[in-house]
């Protein structure tokens, strides 16, 4: 029990993670408050299911489609305001978005919302229902990601991360595409939302803060961005961490911070990114192995 | 009450455009976006505490903090900041996070979690003025003059002086005055060690104003400090003081008298947005020094 309690939320942040790095590491565009369209996500079906009767199976599109559309108002504030000036402005969203859930008694003020679970062809869903969920949202997300990685749009938006003037110089079209990114970005973290907002029954803005946004970044940043498995492993290693770490709670905080400054320091690329230490030895791995199979199997050819 | 409030605005405004400082005068070199430089507000205040408590001599202890900070600045840009200087900024950002979180922590587990007192005794050669309605107290009038005293103490330095010179060439293009001789190392290393200790020298002046210090008391100020630097022009000083005034009294003003639906320190941040929507290079855009 208490297993899957901490494998759905790994799975939930792993979701977060992947949908930052559309942005951040696919496109290059900095965003600090990515938790805020998590939390608009969560309330977005809160309220949805919990005042208006809508079923969770349409609520967890809707919220994503919500999340969304104030996404692509991000994007296109994007589109005026750059780099570190981006970075701030996502900060401040952050600390706006987690405000409005805090004052305004619509969003139940500082109180919080109660979530009613979900029901999915009237059965309600358990732990080991939203870890089934969870998986499967992270599966269609890997397996949209790739088929993203190897189109036209994907190697559009590299064009972008690592010179916007060159690639708008080719006609690439910039605006489309930084707008594009933040929608599916917010969407999924969105979705995500909808996810932990029924899985927790219970939401207050605290768990929306601007730490959550440096936490889903920091996983990406950890384990490798512009990656599809740098994020997945930067979740689980940074989810797990708290509980691994639990026989020294006192210095949980610590060690996290000094993790964080460690692996950027040393492995600004992220422990499994492109360039990085442990990634270009497990190819250099695989690489000999494979050659050492061609290797022996083209010495059985000569032998035959 | 009008009066009042501008008064109190404008001390609230003194004290973030010292904290500002630090981020600015760091952003100016390295543009690098250093939010650890708040955890050296904080870390700089407990020094001060410390230090007071073990001398008793306040002006002595201001000093300690703020040396003492400038010196991990130093450390900080040696081992943390020039090795990354080059990659994406969003890394030196996420490092910047990091050495906050480690810090914040740091001071909970050296200094306890609680609220300290910061019991300054304070033998002011003025006394603040009270009237009817207007109330100056003595403490603000000397958080204004310390503020001054350092800011023109900065102004003379990156004016007058050869450092200064070479600190303005850096800042203008950090490529270009290697080139030309100037020793980089040497002029970031000064920057540091100013914005640290201004940072520190902020934070001492809040735990005498309100009289207590805690160990999260950096956090507020990391963030809102970026939307003053922001406003501020992004690395422009002058930029950042007006712009940290701005915020302090558009805070106090719209606290006092509108009573705004949303918490005041998210503020500065709407303020921000709104700025940057209609004039995304700041409200003082930096020129060539």
């Amino acid at each position: 029990m208490y297993e899957i309690v901490i494998a759905i939320n790994v799975g939930i942040f792993a979701l977060l993670a992947l949908s930052v790095n559309i942005i951040t590491g696919y496109i290059g565009q900095p965003t600090l408050g990515h938790a805020a369209f998590f939390g608009i996500g969560a309330y977005a079906s809160a309220i949805l299911t919990g005042k208006y009767g809508v079923p969770f199976l349409l609520s967890l599109p809707l919220s994503g489609v919500i999340a969304g559309f104030i996404g692509a108002l991000l994007g296109l504030a994007s589109l005026r305001v750059r780099d570190d000036f981006l970075a701030i402005t996502t900060i401040g969203t952050n600390f706006v978005v987690i405000a409005i859930f805090q004052y305004i008694p619509f969003f139940g003020a500082s109180l919080g919302l109660a979530v009613p679970p979900a029901y999915i062809f009237g059965m309600k869903i358990t732990y080991l229902g939203y870890l089934f969920l969870i998986i499967s949202l992270i599966v269609l997300t890997v397996l949209f990601l790739r088929k993203l990685e190897r189109s036209w749009f994907g190697l559009a938006m590299g064009g972008i991360r690592n010179n916007e003037v060159a690639a708008e110089s080719i006609g690439v079209d910039i605006k489309k595409y930084k707008v594009i990114a933040f929608v599916l970005g917010t969407t999924i973290a969105g979705i995500a939302g909808c996810v932990y907002a029924h899985y927790m029954t219970f939401i207050s803005s605290v768990d929306f803060a601007f730490v959550t946004s440096i936490t889903i970044l920091s996983m990406a940043m950890v384990g490798g961005s512009g990656t599809i498995r740098g994020p997945i492993i930067g979740a689980i290693i940074l989810g797990l961490a708290p509980e691994v770490l639990r026989f020294i709670m006192n210095y949980r905080m610590l060690i996290y911070g000094a993790l964080l400054v460690f692996t950027m320091r040393f492995q600004p690329e992220g422990l499994l990114g492109e360039r990085s230490f442990l990634w270009t030895n497990i190819t250099k791995l695989f690489k000999k192995i494979r050659s050492k199979k061609e290797m022996e199997s083209g010495i059985e050819d000569g032998n035959s | 009450m009008l009066l009042q409030q501008i008064i109190n605005g404008i001390v609230v405004g003194s004290v973030y455009s010292l904290t500002a400082m630090g981020v600015t005068l760091i952003y100016s070199i390295l543009r690098v976006l250093d939010i650890a430089c708040a955890g050296a507000y904080a870390l700089g205040a407990y020094v001060g505490l410390f230090s007071y408590v073990a001398t008793g001599n306040l002006v002595l202890s201001f000093l300690i903090g703020m040396i003492a900070m400038g010196i991990w600045g130093i450390l900080v840009q040696k081992f943390l900041y020039l090795p990354l200087l080059g990659k994406a900024p969003l890394i030196s950002l996420i490092t910047s996070i990091g050495l906050f979180i480690f810090l914040g922590d740091f001071i909970r587990l050296w200094a306890g979690p609680l609220i300290r007192d910061f019991p300054a005794d304070l033998k002011l050669p003025f006394s603040g003025i009270k009237t009817e309605n207007l109330t100056i107290m003595g403490v603000w009038i000397l958080v204004l003059l310390t503020t001054a005293i350092l800011l023109l103490i900065l102004w003379y330095l990156i004016t007058k002086t050869k450092i200064g010179l070479a600190w303005r060439a850096t800042a203008q293009d950090l490529e270009t005055a290697k080139a030309m001789g100037i020793n980089v190392n040497v002029v970031v290393a000064f920057n540091f060690f100013l914005g640290y200790s201004f940072a520190a020298a902020a934070g001492i002046m809040i735990g005498i104003m309100y009289n207590y210090i805690f160990p999260t008391m950096g956090d507020v100020p990391a963030y809102k400090m970026l939307a003053i630097i922001v406003l501020g022009g992004l690395g422009n000083p002058l930029g950042a003081v007006t712009a940290a005034m701005l915020i302090g009294l558009i805070e106090t003003l719209v606290g006092g008298y509108i009573g705004f639906f949303l918490p005041r320190d998210s503020i500065a941040f709407i303020v921000v947005i709104i700025m940057l929507l209609i004039k995304p290079q700041g409200l003082f855009v930096r020129k060539n020094i």
